[in-house]
């Protein structure tokens, strides 16, 4: 192993000790390593966005790098200067909306930044508008309208053989009940051009059970995926760093 | 009774932090095993991988970065085993900056000649960069594999991918040559030439994206490892099919090592992972009896 990836391991765990400490309190050392974090990774993405999209999208697609000699290759400009169409040209517009996005840092021409920012928000709004009607409602719409129970398909598989058993299909019913039952509670919940009174306050404190058991499972995942971040981290300072584990 | 109830809900965080990291790390060090049961969405994507024929081409995004590596890492090494084992090839890409160099990383791992070159076709080849070693496989980049970097604009990306591939990505990451000059992009142009989509995703852009517009859009199967925190959200497209299965955190990665015999990281790891689990609940189920036990007795505000 050499010097730098040694460092680098001893950086990491040091890092790692720092950002902790503040488990048992706040302090200097921890602020010091999340101003780290926050800095280099600022100037990560901002590197590798540079060098990434606006340097060989935009400086060389255009001819910017060659107009300052940087670059050996025509871009658009030299392109077009010669008579020939460059379809990339194009990003001429990209450039100017995103300088324009960059006036917000002028206050009194701040609002030019509206521009360039609608045209962001039409285009995901535009690009959604289709996918995630198919995607998160139709698709999701048809698997809820199921069978809600059939007894002669359960009762005939009683003598299922192999992997597939009757119990897998009543739980497999089960489930299609609780979907159902789910879905039209949690709607009730969210209907409130109606007083949630007798049948309906019934179902939709039905509905608000649901949404606590969606809500709990979801969080018993976030506690899982943070626990796997320990365990990953501890790995690292008991294997990498100190060598205790392999 | 009472005084104890209060004591414990009086107790210091940072002892419920000792015992979890306590719970987590004997573990690591006692070199325990638990039995593993495979869940359905990982089998399903087992499967999915499983079915591809010989030499056909998956597309692995990484859109994630080393802050989601303990849970996501498992997966791409036990995923690059499993497809090189079945002889498929793979493109890499990641819509996420950090993404690529974490693919580039599991690949480092599991190369087992890390020196040397050998000439082909006239090409000098070096084992680690060209030349990837998993087992009795030797895979080479561009002909087998060929990684494409990051790219910018979310689902912009995918988007353009679907009409040609070559629109989004001009160049490959590691060498800057055009892609169509490897022979593994031969008469692949738009996403829906790719075989298979494995997507592995920390948050936005990642699964959610890959569904909504290659599977639904260009129709290409895609399936996905997650980490925990994202699994609930994309639940529902397994269930619906346009998911061809899904692997769930930690966890997940170690059900899929399991089925491909590659036991590494994600297994190790589940013992301390079951443990930290039985302790969160025994803390939740105590402190919600404290609670339960000394509420509307004694004065409230020395329990806050």
């Amino acid at each position: 192993m050499g010097f730098w990836d040694t460092f680098g391991i001893w950086a990491a765990a040091l890092l790692t000790i720092g950002i902790v400490s503040f488990l048992y309190r706040d302090n200097p050392v921890y602020k010091f390593c999340e101003a780290l974090f926050v800095g280099i990774s600022a100037g990560y993405w901002f590197v590798s966005l540079y060098y990434q999209n606006l340097l060989p999208k935009l400086f060389d697609n255009l001819g910017i790098t060659r107009m300052l000699g940087l670059s050996q290759e025509d871009g658009a400009f030299q392109h077009l200067l010669s008579g020939q169409y460059d379809e990339h040209i194009w990003y001429v517009l990209a450039g100017i909306l995103a300088i324009m996005m960059l006036l917000r840092l002028i206050p009194k021409i701040g609002w030019i930044s509206r521009w360039p920012l609608g045209v962001v928000v039409g285009t995901t709004a535009g690009l959604y508008m289709i996918t995630y009607f198919q995607s998160n409602f139709l698709s999701q719409l048809q698997n809820t309208v199921i069978p809600l129970i059939d007894i002669g398909r359960i009762r005939g598989l009683s003598a299922v053989s192999g992997n597939v058993t009757a119990d897998m299909y009543f739980a497999a019913y089960l489930g299609n009940i609780v979907l159902i039952l789910g879905t039209l509670t949690g709607l009730v919940y969210f209907y409130f051009s109606k007083e949630h009174k007798g049948a309906l306050g019934g179902a939709a404190k039905v509905g608000i059970y649901f949404l606590m058991i969606t809500f709990g499972a979801s969080f018993g995942y976030t506690v899982m995926s943070r626990m796997s971040l320990l365990i990953g981290r501890l790995y690292f300072l008991f294997g990498d760093w100190l060598g205790l584990v392999r | 009774m009472q005084k104890i109830f209060r004591t414990l809900l009086a107790i210091d965080r940072r002892i419920i932090f000792l015992v979890i990291f306590l719970a987590v790390s004997i573990p690591i060090f006692l070199r325990m095993k638990i039995d593993i049961k495979v869940t359905r969405e990982v089998q399903i994507f087992y499967d999915a991988i499983e079915a591809l024929p010989t030499g056909s081409r998956v597309l692995i995004t990484f859109d994630y970065d080393p802050g989601s590596e303990p849970e996501l890492q498992p997966m791409a090494e036990a995923g690059f085993r499993h497809i090189i084992r079945n002889r498929v090839k793979f493109i890499i890409m990641g819509l996420w900056p950090q993404g690529p160099m974490q693919a580039n990383k599991a690949l480092a791992v599991m190369n087992e000649v890390r020196e040397g070159f050998i000439i082909e076709d006239g090409d000098s080849l070096v084992f680690g960069r060209d030349l990837i070693v998993v087992g009795p496989d030797t895979i080479r980049y561009g002909r087998d594999f060929l990684n494409l970097g990051f790219q910018a604009g979310n689902e912009a990306v995918i988007q353009r991918m679907g009409s040609s591939v070559e629109a989004a990505f001009a160049n490959d990451a590691r060498y800057g040559r055009p892609i169509e000059s490897y022979p593994i992009m031969n008469g692949l142009n738009k996403l829906s030439d790719f075989d298979f989509i494995f997507n592995l995703s920390a948050g936005y852009p990642g699964t959610v994206e890959w569904v909504q517009f290659a599977v639904d859009r260009f129709h290409v199967a895609c399936g996905a490892g997650n980490t925990a925190v994202q699994a609930p959200q994309v639940y529902p497209y397994l269930d619906t099919g346009q998911l061809s299965g899904l692997m769930g955190g930690m966890k997940g990665g170690a059900e899929y090592e399991k089925l491909t015999g590659f036991k590494a990281k994600a297994t190790m790891a589940m013992v301390s992972q079951t443990a930290a689990h039985i302790f969160v609940v025994l803390f939740i189920v105590i402190g919600n009896l404290a609670y339960f036990m000394t509420r509307g007795r004694g004065d409230k505000k020395s329990l806050l």
